[in-house]
């Protein structure tokens, strides 16, 4: 059975305020030179065989990612 | 004419339906209650969408409700004109649901906001608000950690000019909200989501005013002005408010 990967990260111009707090709690640790984090969400789906690309993007566009806000990659392991 | 039955609600993880039905009822109206799993409206004249953590907001705040058999008779419902207000994780499932444009993502200052919250209503000409004179100044509770509004340009563009921004926040920003929107109507204006709640602000004894009951008072007219015109035969567009 293929496992297919959906990865969701915020839209670069949505600010991403969970993500500013990981930058300033990284810096409080001493961690320096990473200046930006976005965070966003990692789907591991278990699909059958016969389920085909375009149904995979339609899953991803219009339920595991908001296209509004969102942006999103399909991959197959 | 007997009272408006105007519909509520329930999810998992709904928290102010019981809040959002005695306002129906204080407005003069009849509170339905609404579960998710069924696709039957009763045959409600208006539809409240309450707040509170449907799904636990699991994936995205509003996205699992917003895809539930009851939503879509709401977004049948909405097409034939039926008024629908969002309230909170409402106003999150009905843009989830595509029923509203654009998205509310996390507070900017990554902090849940629990307040009285002063808000001016800037347009009377919804199903929802056409109790208040426009540029009318309220005080109701906002609690909310998805509260920031955000859309596009051109979406942006669309409802300002509209005149669709209907309701928008006073002083300070909140949460980062996008020129201050803290509600929007659909095109036609039977459509109202918001973040803040009008619900709790119904009697000065347990809420912080009663700022908000003319939000419910407006559906009752809306509701009595369609059936009016239904009674008195097709007139083009006069169903319509605003």
């Amino acid at each position: 059975m293929p496992r297919v990967v959906v990865d969701v990260v915020p839209k670069p111009e949505i600010l991403d305020p969970q993500g500013q707090a990981i930058v300033r709690a990284l810096s409080r640790q001493g961690v320096r030179g990473v200046r930006d984090v976005r965070q966003g969400k990692h789907f591991e789906l278990d699909v059958d065989d016969d389920v085909d690309a375009e149904t995979l993007h339609r899953i991803a566009g219009e339920l595991l990612a908001n296209p509004v806000i969102e942006d999103w990659t399909v991959r197959q392991l | 004419m007997s009272a408006p039955r105007i519909g509520v609600i329930t999810f998992p993880g709904t928290l102010d339906d019981v809040d959002a039905a005695r306002a129906v009822r204080h407005a003069g109206a009849e509170p339905v209650a609404l579960w998710h799993a069924e696709d039957d409206l009763r045959g409600v004249d208006a539809v409240v969408v309450p707040g509170g953590f449907s799904y636990g907001d699991y994936l995205r705040a509003g996205a699992i409700a917003a895809r539930q058999p009851v939503l879509r008779a709401v977004i049948e419902a909405a097409r034939r004109g039926t008024p629908v207000l969002g309230i909170c994780n409402g106003f999150q499932i009905l843009c989830e649901a595509g029923l509203l444009p654009g998205a509310l993502v996390r507070n900017a200052g990554s902090r849940f906001v629990c307040r009285d919250q002063r808000l001016r209503v800037e347009s009377g000409a919804t199903a929802w608000t056409s109790r208040y004179p426009p540029g009318t100044e309220i005080v109701v509770p906002l609690k909310s950690m998805e509260g920031r509004f955000v859309a596009d340009a051109p979406t942006l563009t669309a409802l300002e000019s509209e005149g669709r921004v209907v309701v928008r926040y006073l002083g300070a920003s909140p949460n980062g909200a996008i020129n201050d929107i803290a509600g929007i109507a659909s095109a036609d204006g039977r459509v109202l989501g918001m973040m803040p709640h009008p619900e709790p602000a119904i009697d000065p004894l347990t809420g912080p005013s009663a700022d908000g009951l003319e939000v419910f008072r407006s559906a009752v007219d809306a509701v009595a002005r369609a059936v009016t015109v239904t009674t008195a035969g097709p007139r083009r567009g006069s169903a319509d408010v605003g």
